[in-house]
């Protein structure tokens, strides 16, 4: 791209900041869902507690259908296509990836809402029907405030301005095409999860324990983002994506400052590798994983579901544009390290799971090791690598929003019963839950005619394609490792005795079913017939610089 | 295009859909109805198999009645089907033994004794949900894996294939997981549970190596412009020079395909799952398992192992044939010394999947021909053994032969059976594995004398097992639990029947399925550029002569 703000810094004669033009129309999904984001902290201050429940769903409802239709309305313009375009200011990039990524974002958040607004599971509160979430949030957990909350009917309505200002902060995230507006990004969508970890309804000390952790090393990782942004912009001198893959490859006009910089690598390199941290704990990549299962099963089941899929998609996507637009020249200085990162995820991820008790848990750990599959595919570097990954990115994010909807259905007087040894038997009181769930369980083991098997196949043969066949071979051998322990769930539930006085199946309200049904019928859709599916991410498989 | 091929798939799975979806209830009426419906399906499925072998046409191309459907551009996969004669009559042995076999497990899904009644649930007011769905998800599965396995038979596009080689896994898992034997004693739940998943996870094991040597084909493939699936195409590309491999190449991705179907036929030493498996489940599920779904694997040898990579199966024949001797030998000893008698069918079936293989790889005419007429008689004789060993079991409510004695006085139609069985079972002349095993011998002694001389002693071998489980459990005393026990019913004498029958008639007159195999044999091995050595002693001439 252009050097000017470069020179501009440099040369420090610049009389006057040009207003900034800003495309409003190409950057209405994220306006749109922001905007309902802010009307809904007003629905909390001006209306009256007993609307608030019907207004915020609504409200969230309607925002994020409208940000999907003006994603269509924008790819069937071509945007992500033939008429790609950097925007305000070149800080946003409108292209195939980024149309693609937001439709799934806003997809999958659809379907979260969809199980936030769930309020048949919980045994009504004096009289009024409860949610997932916290009566009080700012109540001591156990203490006498909590109860008076709790007699009262309160309800955290909160939790879906939050969710969509998390949400606008993924759209934003994969669309970004500097440093800076990543970084802006990535904090707005994790401060409200942090939050949103927290408010677990039962079980409020752990979920509390999940969000504090979740915050601490979140805040960590963040950290490592802004400076590897500022050791670049020391090297590059610029911020923009495209700059810095300019000054990399040498087109850039070289100034005296910026031979000063780039006469030795050490900048470049420990910047990249600091951003490559901050985005490695976002996507859950081994070694920087510890704190899935941890937050995992302590966030409010709806979130988990959400924070699994829709951050994983949002996150991924900023990692392709980063490696693929602003570092393909250094293609082989990351390529050995991002080998060794995607190994180690898929055989920890795997091997783990398999000591895990606790549902919850082992679906974080099934999530490490799906990180692990998705890096396969982003380290293959060629346009059939990104398409497989975006593919990817909808089949598994469908699947793990049902599968925590299913979670949410299994209950005892506690709460979910989430250990695993609750849920033997399952498949003889409830079998058509339980079939659901196994779905859902052979869909992440990869069994052929599901989206998983359709999704891992497309990635392997693009790794494969770029030459990566060990990885191929340790993804299909750590697969089989997975297979293990999702078919140790189904013996549980279909060949294993029910226990006495465990748990039952609560039948939810349409808001839950609908959720499980999209995620059954993507499944089966991108297993059976993916052929559609796999053109849209075949041709939104290119990057605008 | 006719569609007779996707018809002949789809009419199962379907079915199989139809009888899940019946309405549920533990009333013997309910019950029956779903039973009736699967049978009919089966008949129906069966009537098509028929019709598709009766067909096709010896003379003419490879690959007959072929039909191709896009199915997922991206990755040039097309839903492509077309039989050859192997694939034909592999598909035809599966149609005729599903509806044997349902009528043999009629009662195997009915809420038992031996099911424990479960208390009354708000959910389930009739004892437990499973109880009242049982019979349905029984049957459906069996028309899930009939369905699975056909298209396995037909596929040409090999992810096609693969697909539905790892597909069939579920439904058969839940087979052998959900409808144990109950003659298993009070672990049976635990041991069942564990053959499921050791079969499973084998399985599984051995489909993802091959995922990735799919994989690495296409990817080879398309680097050299072939951005397919097609069996026809690779292969005849392969035989043209078109499409090369690297010597390296070829050997990995043979043994990444070999790996599986080793798995699945099986092959020592990964047979170690089929007697867990055969063990635990009913009688008509380790038919459906040996009969039906093994033979996937051996097909697949001689379709894909063979056809796509000749120099490496070249290479690699020699060890292939030394693992099956071992396999023949060790599954034969194993089996004299089983106590218990499903696990003693299984070992006996290790052994004759060594004696296909060992055809298989000794790349002669008379070798593969005698392997895929063996596929069709073990399936057959198999599965005549095991169903009445099966009706024997169901009668004392015991596997173990210790607990047997002196059955063909009590019960002289069952025991006769049996006799005819186990006969077939260790190649009595006149008896349809007899013709196979010969033919195999006889294929491999003009190759690998020595082989073939260790391998004979298989021959002895079964006839020790085979004849020790005779006198074992039917002749001598007769026991005090066994006294009064009934003889076979008309619905089980429909079960055996058959099976007799054919285990005869092709053992008198084999040529109705020689003819339609060996044009489809001798393709394989032009692939493979193999010829038949010279006739170096009469023997294998007059035999090699009578088939042709």
């Amino acid at each position: 791209m252009s050097t000017t703000g470069m020179l501009a810094a440099a040369g420090g004669s610049t009389p006057s900041i040009p207003a900034p033009h800003i495309e409003y129309g190409q950057l209405s999904p994220m306006l749109v869902v922001f905007g309902a984001a802010v009307a809904g902290v007003l629905v909390e201050a001006f209306v009256p507690r007993r609307f608030r429940y019907w207004s915020q769903v609504t409200l969230a409802l309607i925002g994020l259908a409208g940000a999907f239709v003006a994603v269509v309305v924008l790819a069937a313009q071509g945007r992500g296509t033939t008429r790609m375009d950097l925007l305000a200011m070149e800080s946003v990039a409108m292209d195939g990836p980024a149309l693609f990524l937001q439709g799934v974002i806003l997809l999958a958040a659809v379907v979260a809402v969809l199980t936030y607004a769930e309020r048949r599971l919980e045994p009504k509160a004096s009289s009024l029907p409860a949610d997932a979430f916290a009566a009080q949030a700012s109540a001591t957990p156990g203490g006498e405030q909590e109860r008076a909350a709790v007699r009262a009917g309160f309800g955290t309505t909160e939790v879906f301005p939050l969710t969509m200002f998390a949400v606008g902060g993924m759209l934003l995230f994969p669309a970004a095409n500097d440093l800076l507006t990543m970084f802006v990004a990535l904090e707005v969508f994790s401060l409200p999860l942090y939050l949103l970890c927290a408010l677990a309804r039962r079980r409020r000390l752990l979920s509390q324990e999940a969000a504090v952790k979740y915050f601490l090393l979140g805040a960590f990782s963040s950290a490592f983002f802004l400076f590897g942004t500022a050791l670049l912009y020391g090297y590059a001198g610029s911020v923009k994506l495209g700059d810095i893959a300019d000054v990399i490859s040498g087109k850039a006009m070289m100034t005296p400052a910026l031979l000063s910089t780039t006469r030795t690598d050490a900048l470049l390199l420990t910047g990249l590798a600091m951003l490559a941290v901050g985005l490695l704990f976002k996507v859950g990549a081994v070694p920087f994983h510890a704190w899935i299962p941890d937050v995992y099963q302590g966030a409010p089941t709806p979130v988990t579901g959400f924070m699994a899929a829709a951050t994983k998609v949002a996150a991924f996507g900023a990692f392709l544009r980063l490696f693929y637009v602003a570092f393909p020249g250094l293609r082989l200085d990351w390529r050995p390290v991002m080998w060794g990162v995607a190994i180690l995820t898929m055989v920890v991820g795997a091997v783990l799971a398999v000591t895990q008790q606790d549902v919850k848990r082992l679906l974080a750990y099934s999530s490490i090791a799906h990180a692990g599959f998705i890096l396969t595919g982003v380290i293959a570097v060629n346009k059939q690598g990104l398409g497989s990954v975006l593919f990817y990115l909808l089949a598994y994010s469908f699947v793990t929003l049902g599968a925590f909807a299913v979670v949410t259905l299994v209950r005892d007087s506690k709460g979910e019963a989430t250990h695993l040894s609750s849920w033997a038997g399952l498949g003889r009181r409830s079998p058509l839950v339980a079939a659901v769930f196994a779905l859902f369980l052979l869909a992440f083991a990869g069994i052929p005619l599901t989206s998983g098997f359709t999704g891992k196949f497309a990635v392997f043969q693009a790794a494969a394609a770029g030459g990566a066949i060990p990885l191929v071979i340790v993804g299909v051998l750590s697969s089989a490792v997975a297979a293990f322990f999702y078919i140790r769930v189904i013996v549980l539930m279909f060949f294993s005795d029910p226990k006495p006085g465990g748990p039952t199946v609560a039948i939810p309200s349409a808001f839950t079913a609908t959720a499980i049904g999209a995620g059954v019928l993507v499944t089966l859709v991108l297993g059976l017939l993916p052929q559609y599916f796999l053109d849209l991410a075949s041709k939104a498989a290119l990057f605008v610089r | 295009m006719s569609a007779l091929l996707t018809a002949t798939c789809a009419v199962p799975a379907a079915g199989a859909v139809l009888t899940a979806a019946l309405p549920a209830g533990s009333t013997e009426a309910r019950r029956s109805t779903t039973k009736a419906v699967a049978l009919g399906v089966s008949a129906v499925t069966l009537a098509l198999a028929a019709a598709v072998a009766a067909q096709f046409d010896p003379h003419g191309d490879r690959y007959q009645l072929t039909e191709s459907y896009s199915w997922i551009r991206s990755f040039g996969i097309t839903f492509s089907l077309g039989v050859d004669g192997i694939g034909a009559v592999l598909a035809l042995l599966t149609a005729v033994l599903v509806p044997i076999v349902m009528l043999a497990s009629w009662h195997d899904a009915d809420p038992g004794p031996a099911a424990p009644a479960a208390p009354a649930t708000p959910d389930a007011p009739d004892g437990t949900f499973e109880n009242r769905r049982r019979t349905q998800g029984f049957f459906a599965l069996i028309l899930a894996v009939e369905a699975m396995v056909v298209v396995a038979f037909y596929a040409t596009d090999i992810f096609v294939f693969y697909v539905f080689f790892e597909a069939m896994l579920i439904p058969m898992y839940f087979l052998i997981g959900g409808f144990g034997d109950r003659a298993g004693g009070p672990e049976s739940a635990r041991q069942r549970s564990y053959a499921a998943v050791k079969f499973l996870l084998y399985n599984l094991l051995g489909g993802l190596v091959m995922l990735a040597a799919v994989i690495g084909l296409y990817v080879i493939a398309q680097d050299q412009g072939f951005a397919t699936f097609d069996l026809p195409t690779l292969s005849s590309a392969i035989a043209d020079g078109k499409l090369q491999f690297s010597g390296t190449a070829s050997k990995a991705l043979f043994l990444g395909f070999f790996f599986a179907f080793a798995v699945k036929a099986p092959l020592w030493p990964l047979h170690t799952w089929l007697p867990n498996a055969m063990g635990e489940a009913t009688a008509g599920t380790a038919v459906l398992i040996t009969a039906v779904v093994d033979k996937v694997g051996t097909f697949a040898m001689l379709r894909f192992c063979l056809g796509l990579f000749p120099d490496a199966s070249k290479t690699f024949a020699p060890a292939i044939l030394v693992l099956s001797v071992i396999g023949i030998i060790y599954g034969a000893l194993l089996a004299v010394g089983q106590k218990d008698i499903k696990r003693l069918v299984a070992y006996a079936s290790i052994s004759h999947f060594g004696f296909i293989i060992m055809g298989i790889f000794a790349l002669t005419s008379q070798g593969q021909s005698g392997a895929t007429l063996y596929m069709v008689n073990h399936g057959i004789s198999t599965a005549a053994w095991m169903l009445v060993a099966g009706f024997l079991i169901s009668r004392r409510g015991s596997r173990l032969i210790a607990d047997y004695g002196g059955v063909q006085k009590v019960a002289p139609v069952l025991a006769g059976t049996f006799l005819v069985g186990s006969l077939a079972t260790l190649s009595l002349p006149g008896l349809a594995p007899f013709v196979s095993e010969f033919l195999v011998l006889v294929g491999t002694f003009t190759r690998y004398p020595a082989i073939g001389i260790v391998a004979t002693f298989g021959i002895v071998l079964a006839a020790l097992y085979a004849l020790l489980l005779y006198q074992r459990t039917m002749t001598g005393p007769v026991k005090a639990e066994v006294t009064g026990m009934p003889d076979l019913k008309v619905r089980e004498l429909a079960v055996v029947a058959p099976l007799v029958a054919l285990t005869i008639l092709l053992g008198v007159y084999p040529k109705p399925i020689t003819d339609i195999v060996n044009p489809a044999v001798n393709a394989t091995l032009s692939q493979v550029h193999r010829t038949d050595p010279a006739p170096a002693h009469p023997v294998a001439a007059t035999s090699g002569g009578e088939q042709k």
